[in-house]
C-alpha cells in the first residue's frame, strides 16, 4: 500500500512523453549508415559507433547518477575492465597461451559472445566489491572514493607490463561474434545499436519496476524509504553493480571498435566526461544520456577540427551549461515541445 | 633492505606526506566549511609550479620567486572563488563536480597555451642543490630536507592558526554550524573567501615543492589531487589533524609500497589501504563532530 502511494508520487517525476524522443533518437541512429553511404563518408559510421558505445556507458551510469542520486566517478574504470577483458582474451588466443594454467585451464578467445559478457561480469564483480566500500558512505565521500577506485584501476592496468602497460594493447586476432566477423563497420554498428536499444528498453522497465522505485525513493529521501522498509545498501549495491556491468559491456564494444585498448580509455577524466554526458542529456530520462553522448562527442570532434586548444572552449561550454541549463538537453526538448504545443493550440 | 635504504625511504615518505598535507589542507577546509567539492584544486598546484618556474628564470632568485608565486596562486584562487565558484556553494555536489571539471579543462588548456606542451625546467639554486650527510652513511638531498622542514612548519602553523586564533575560531565555527556562526556575527562569506585563498596558496606551495622533483607540466595536478582526496577521506573530511596524519600515512605507505611490492600491487596499495580504513570507519579516522 505504502509503496503504491510512493510510486504514484514518483511517477510524476518521469514524463509520459518520453517514448517519442526515444523513438526519434533510435530512428536517427538507424539512419546513420545509409546516410553515410549516400554521402560516401564512412567516417560518420565510426563517429556514431563511438557515440553509441559511450551512450551505453552513460546510460548505465545514469542508473545510479540520475535515478540513484549517487555521483560515481569510476564509470570509466568499468569501461576499462570490459575493454581489457576483450583485449586480454584475444591476446591469449592469438599467442596460444592459456590464461590460467593447471588446475583450472582457461584459454583465451576472440569470440565476443564469450568475451563481451565476461567483461560485463568482471566489471560487475568489481562493482560489487567496490560498492560494498563506497556505498557505506554518501555525498562527497562517495565522489572522492569512486574517483580513487577509478585511479586504482588505471594504475593497475598501467602496471601490467605484459599487456602493454601505459602504451596499451593492440588486438591482433580477428574478433568475431560466433563466427560472424565484426571487422565490417556497418554490421558492427547495428550490433552496437541493438545492444543499446535492448539496454534502454530493459532499463526503462527496471526504473519503473518495484526495484527502480525503491532506488528512486532512496535517492529522494533515504530516511523515509528506510522507514518504509527498504534496505538501502542492498538496493543501491544492485543498482551500482548493474551500472558497472553496463559500463563493462560498453568497454568491450569500445575495444572491439578500435581494435586497441589503453589505460587512457579509463583515466578519471573519462569518468568526468561520462558524468558530463549524462548531465548534458538530462538526468531524469533513460534515453537522455545517449543524446548527451552524441552532443558531447560531436562537439568535441567539431571543436578539435578548428583548433588543437579545443578543450578551452569545451570547458567553458561545460561551465556555461552547468550555470544556465540545469536539466540538460531533455529540458530543452520539453521546453521546445511545450512552446510548440501552446503555439499550435 | 638495508638500514640506509630504510632511513632514506622513510624520509622520502614523510616528505611526500608533508607535500600531500599542503595539498589536502585546503581541500579539506574548503570542503568542511563550505561543503564544496573542488576538483580544480589540482589546477592551483599546477599554477603554483608554472608561475614559480617562470619567475625563477626571470628574477633569478629562488626564494623571492617562491614567495611571489605562492601569493599569486592565492590571488588566483580568490579570483576563481569570486568569479565562478561562489554561487555553487548552494548548488548540488553534481553541479560542483561538473563546474570544477570544466575549470580543469580550461585551466589546463590556458597553461598549455601560455607555457607550451613541453615540461618546463625548474632549476634549484646552489644552496639547495646538493646533499648532506644526516647520519653515518645516509646522504639526503638538501631540497627534499627543505621541503620537509617548510612543510612541517606550515603544518604546525596552520594547526595553531585554526585551533588557537580568533580567525581560526571563525573558521571552525563556520565549519561546525554555518547559520549559527553567521547569526553570531561572523562574516561567513569573507571567511570562506580567505579559506579558499589560503587553500589555493598552500596548493601552489605544494606544486612549487613538487616542481624540481617531478616534472612541471600540464596535467601534473590531477594525480596529486586524487591522492589528496584519498588523504582527505581517510583523515575525515574537514579535519586538519586527520588530514595531517593521513597524509603522513599515505606518504610513507606509498613510498614503501613502491619499493617493496611488485609494481601492479605497489601502485594500488594506498587505495587498498583506503578501502580497508573506510570499511572499518566509513567517515574517516577523525570525523568532525556535527
Amino acid at each position: 500500500m505504502s509503496l503504491l502511494d510512493l510510486s504514484t508520487g514518483l511517477r510524476t517525476r518521469r514524463f509520459g512523453a518520453h517514448t517519442a524522443p526515444l523513438l526519434v533518437l533510435i530512428g536517427l541512429l538507424v539512419l546513420v549508415p545509409p546516410v553515410a553511404n549516400f554521402l560516401d563518408d564512412p567516417f560518420l559510421i565510426k563517429v556514431f559507433t563511438r557515440v553509441i558505445v559511450f551512450g551505453i556507458a552513460a546510460v548505465g551510469l545514469n542508473l545510479i547518477l540520475g535515478f540513484g542520486d549517487l555521483i560515481s566517478l569510476m564509470q570509466a574504470g568499468f569501461f576499462g575492465i570490459g575493454a581489457y577483458t576483450v583485449a586480454i582474451l584475444a591476446y591469449h588466443e592469438v599467442n596460444v597461451e592459456p590464461l590460467l594454467g593447471w588446475p583450472l585451464t582457461l584459454t583465451g578467445t576472440t569470440n565476443l559472445a564469450i568475451s563481451l559478457p565476461l567483461g560485463a561480469l568482471v566489471a560487475a564483480v568489481f562493482a560489487a566489491l567496490a560498492g560494498l566500500v563506497c556505498l557505506r558512505t554518501s555525498g562527497a565521500y562517495f565522489i572522492m572514493i569512486t574517483l580513487a577506485f577509478n585511479q586504482m584501476l588505471y594504475y593497475f592496468f598501467v602496471a601490467l607490463q605484459k599487456y602493454g602497460g601505459e602504451d596499451g594493447l593492440q588486438i591482433l586476432g580477428n574478433l568475431h561474434l560466433v563466427g560472424f566477423d565484426v571487422a565490417k563497420r556497418v554490421p558492427f554498428y547495428y550490433l552496437c545499436l541493438i545492444i543499446l536499444v535492448v539496454i534502454l528498453v530493459l532499463l526503462d522497465r527496471l526504473v519503473e519496476s518495484r526495484f527502480g522505485m525503491a532506488v528512486r525513493a532512496l535517492a529522494q529521501n533515504e530516511r523515509r524509504a528506510v522507514a518504509l522498509g527498504i534496505p538501502p545498501l542492498r538496493y543501491k549495491l544492485l543498482a551500482f553493480v548493474i551500472s558497472g556491468a553496463i559500463g563493462g559491456l560498453a568497454g568491450g564494444l569500445l575495444a572491439t571498435s578500435q581494435q586497441f585498448v589503453s589505460p587512457a580509455d579509463m583515466a578519471w577524466v573519462r569518468s568526468g566526461e561520462l558524468v558530463a554526458m549524462v548531465v548534458l542529456g538530462g538526468l531524469a530520462t533513460v534515453w537522455g544520456p545517449v543524446a548527451g553522448a552524441a552532443v558531447f562527442l560531436i562537439l568535441e570532434l567539431v571543436l578539435s577540427s578548428f583548433t588543437i586548444s579545443w578543450q578551452l572552449p569545451f570547458g567553458l561550454l561545460i561551465i556555461a551549461m552547468i550555470m544556465f541549463l540545469r536539466g540538460g538537453l531533455a529540458d530543452l526538448w520539453l521546453f521546445v515541445m511545450r512552446h510548440l504545443r501552446t503555439g499550435a493550440g | 633492505m638495508s638500514y640506509t635504504l630504510i632511513v632514506e625511504q622513510l624520509l622520502n615518505g614523510v616528505q611526500f606526506g608533508v607535500m600531500l598535507f599542503l595539498m589536502s589542507a585546503g581541500l579539506t577546509l574548503v570542503f568542511g566549511i563550505m561543503n564544496f567539492i573542488n576538483l580544480a584544486h589540482g589546477s592551483l598546484y599546477m599554477a603554483g609550479a608554472f608561475i614559480a618556474a617562470s619567475l625563477i628564470s626571470v628574477t633569478g632568485s629562488f626564494f623571492l620567486s617562491v614567495l611571489i608565486a605562492v601569493a599569486v596562486t592565492g590571488a588566483l584562487g580568490m579570483a576563481m572563488e569570486i568569479a565562478i565558484l561562489r554561487p555553487f556553494y548552494a548548488r548540488t555536489h553534481l553541479d560542483q563536480v561538473l563546474v570544477t571539471f570544466g575549470l580543469i579543462l580550461v585551466l589546463n588548456e590556458i597553461t598549455r597555451l601560455l607555457w607550451g606542451p613541453i615540461p618546463v625546467p625548474m632549476p634549484l639554486p646552489a644552496y639547495l642543490a646538493g646533499s648532506v650527510e644526516l647520519f653515518v652513511g645516509v646522504r639526503y638531498p638538501i631540497f627534499r630536507l627543505a621541503i620537509l622542514l617548510v612543510g612541517a612548519v606550515v603544518a604546525v602553523g596552520l594547526y595553531l592558526a585554526v585551533v588557537h586564533t580568533r580567525a581560526g575560531m571563525w573558521v571552525r565555527a563556520g565549519a561546525a554550524n554555518r547559520p549559527m556562526a553567521s547569526a553570531l556575527g561572523v562574516d561567513v562569506q569573507f571567511v570562506f573567501l580567505m579559506v579558499f585563498a589560503v587553500g589555493a596558496a598552500l596548493a601552489g606551495l605544494a606544486g612549487i615543492m613538487a616542481g624540481p622533483i617531478f616534472a612541471v607540466q600540464v596535467g601534473m595536478g590531477e594525480p596529486i589531487l586524487i591522492l589528496a582526496f584519498v588523504v582527505t577521506v581517510i583523515g575525515g573530511i574537514g579535519s586538519i589533524r586527520g588530514a595531517f596524519l593521513a597524509a603522513l600515512l599515505i606518504g610513507i605507505v606509498d613510498t614503501f609500497g613502491r619499493v617493496l611490492l611488485p609494481p601492479a600491487l605497489g601502485s594500488m596499495v594506498i587505495f587498498i589501504l583506503m578501502a580497508a580504513i573506510l570499511a572499518w570507519r566509513p567517515s574517516g579516522l577523525f570525523p568532525l563532530q556535527s
